[in-house]
């Protein structure tokens, strides 16, 4: 199928962004990235996703299509030739499901919550929540991937790869910030090596932004959440 | 397919269980119902979901699935022959994924807030309900379902919350008719399908499990 009209509306700071990526560079997709402004909508946004106002919007041959999970599924459905990224399996596609649902409602706002914590208690549960989280994906990369392969989706990056993947940056940059290590060799082993070799995967590596780069970006983002309102 | 063994762990009253058992009647599944009750959970339940010990959870042959949308495409997914609930075109299929997930993230809150609250943050929520309930009538817009001529999977997401609009309409002193017929139109419709009809709660059923439940809270 040709690639016709692709274009993505994002930004580099995002991790759901992030996934619409992987999955057109997965399919060797051509697209327009056209980048939001922080702190401002364009009027393309707001027109292309009306309900949410927010990125990533896909806008393929002019239609737009929304929700990040949403856009990986239909790369994946439309561009059908090029390599799977849900798996072909009703059951495992379930559990791939399960898990990036998991992570979008609990753990990812966990994360956040770690950063936004305005008292100890709730910056303590929250990083406990974050540990569960990634204790339970340590044991559901054990069931998943056996015999020994390097992602999620088997030999490949598959739909849980990039659910979790994208929110290395924001994983990272929240360690920095708390000077604590949430992926370690000892604890969790089988996810350290993961995040390597997803880091270094051709889709990902030109879009994963550099950890650094985001920190600043956090440093910003938090000072003005906290800056008294005029 | 005749030796599956479908367990289905769920709570009467909860508009999540009802799309799994909307989706197992669509498609003619034979399957054991285990009421959950909620404030003594089952040891099969919290073995089956521990992440989140929630209902419903679909156990097939053993092994257990989660999330009631999830569950819906699952389902569909292994019986995709007898009355498909998600269309065939990918962009159709985003579209219904798009709505499932709005319905999902959007209206139980604001529900909740309707009978849990008293004045003006009872009004704030039943604002917010009518809102939510207006972009989903706009979506409908003239057609039968938001499966088009054919019942799917976003009618499936949203009719379960229709049996607690009872409920909503006596704690809120409101009617939901007035601000969205359309949206009372396509949920009228909805229960003329025998699966929908059987499947979701009794709304006077779900009216007093709400007064029970506003005793126990506390809540007038």
């Amino acid at each position: 199928m040709a690639n016709n009209d692709v274009k993505l509306i994002g930004a580099w700071t995002s991790p759901y962004v992030m996934r619409a990526q992987i999955a057109l560079n997965l399919k060797s997709i051509k697209y327009e990235f056209l980048a939001e402004k922080t702190g401002s909508k364009s009027e393309l946004l707001l027109k292309s996703n009306p309900v949410h106002k927010k990125i990533p919007v896909l806008i393929h041959d002019d239609k737009p299509i929304c929700e990040s999970l949403v856009i990986v599924q239909y790369i994946d459905e439309v561009w059908s030739s090029g390599p799977s990224i849900l798996p072909s399996d009703p059951y495992d596609r379930a559990i791939a499901r399960f898990w990036a649902a998991y992570l979008d409602d609990k753990w990812f706002p966990a994360i956040k919550g770690i950063g936004m914590a305005k008292e100890e208690e709730a910056r303590k549960a929250a990083i406990e929540q974050v540990r569960q989280g990634l204790a339970y994906l340590e044991e559901e990369f054990v069931k998943s991937s056996s015999k020994g392969k390097d992602f999620f989706g088997g030999d490949k990056i598959g739909y849980l790869d990039i659910a979790f993947g994208c929110f290395l940056g924001w994983l990272r940059v929240t360690e920095k910030m708390n000077n604590m290590k949430f992926l370690d060799e000892i604890k969790t082993p089988n996810l350290f090596k993961w995040a390597e070799k997803f880091c270094a995967d051709d889709s990902v590596k030109d879009v994963m932004p550099d950890t650094d780069k985001l920190l600043e970006f956090a440093k910003i983002l938090i000072a003005k959440i906290r800056a008294p309102q005029n | 397919m005749a030796a599956d063994k479908m367990i289905l762990l769920d709570c009467y009253v909860s508009m999540f269980g009802m799309r799994v058992r909307i989706a197992l009647a669509e498609k003619g599944i034979r399957y054991h119902y285990k009421e959950e009750n909620l404030a003594n959970k089952s040891q099969l339940l919290l073995q089956m979901n521990p992440v989140h010990k929630k209902v419903p959870v679909l156990i097939h042959n053993g092994k257990p699935i989660s999330e009631s949308l999830i569950i819906v495409q699952y389902i569909d997914e292994l019986w995709h022959d007898k009355n498909p609930l998600m269309p065939s075109d990918p962009y159709q299929r985003a579209q219904a994924r798009f709505w499932g997930d709005y319905i999902d993230k959007k209206i139980y809150d604001p529900g909740r807030r309707i009978w849990t609250t008293k004045g003006q943050e009872q009004e704030k929520a039943k604002k917010e309900f009518i809102e939510i309930l207006k972009i989903l009538e706009g979506e409908l817009g003239d057609k039968p379902y938001y499966g088009g001529e054919e019942f799917g999977y976003v009618d499936v997401a949203l009719v379960p919350f229709y049996s607690w609009f009872y409920a909503f309409e006596i704690c809120g002193n409101f009617k939901i008719e007035t601000d969205c017929p359309k949206l009372i139109a396509w949920a009228k419709r909805c229960m003329e399908r025998e699966t929908v009809a059987k499947s979701i709660g009794d709304p006077h059923r779900i009216y007093d499990f709400v007064v029970l439940m506003k005793k126990r809270l506390g809540i007038e």
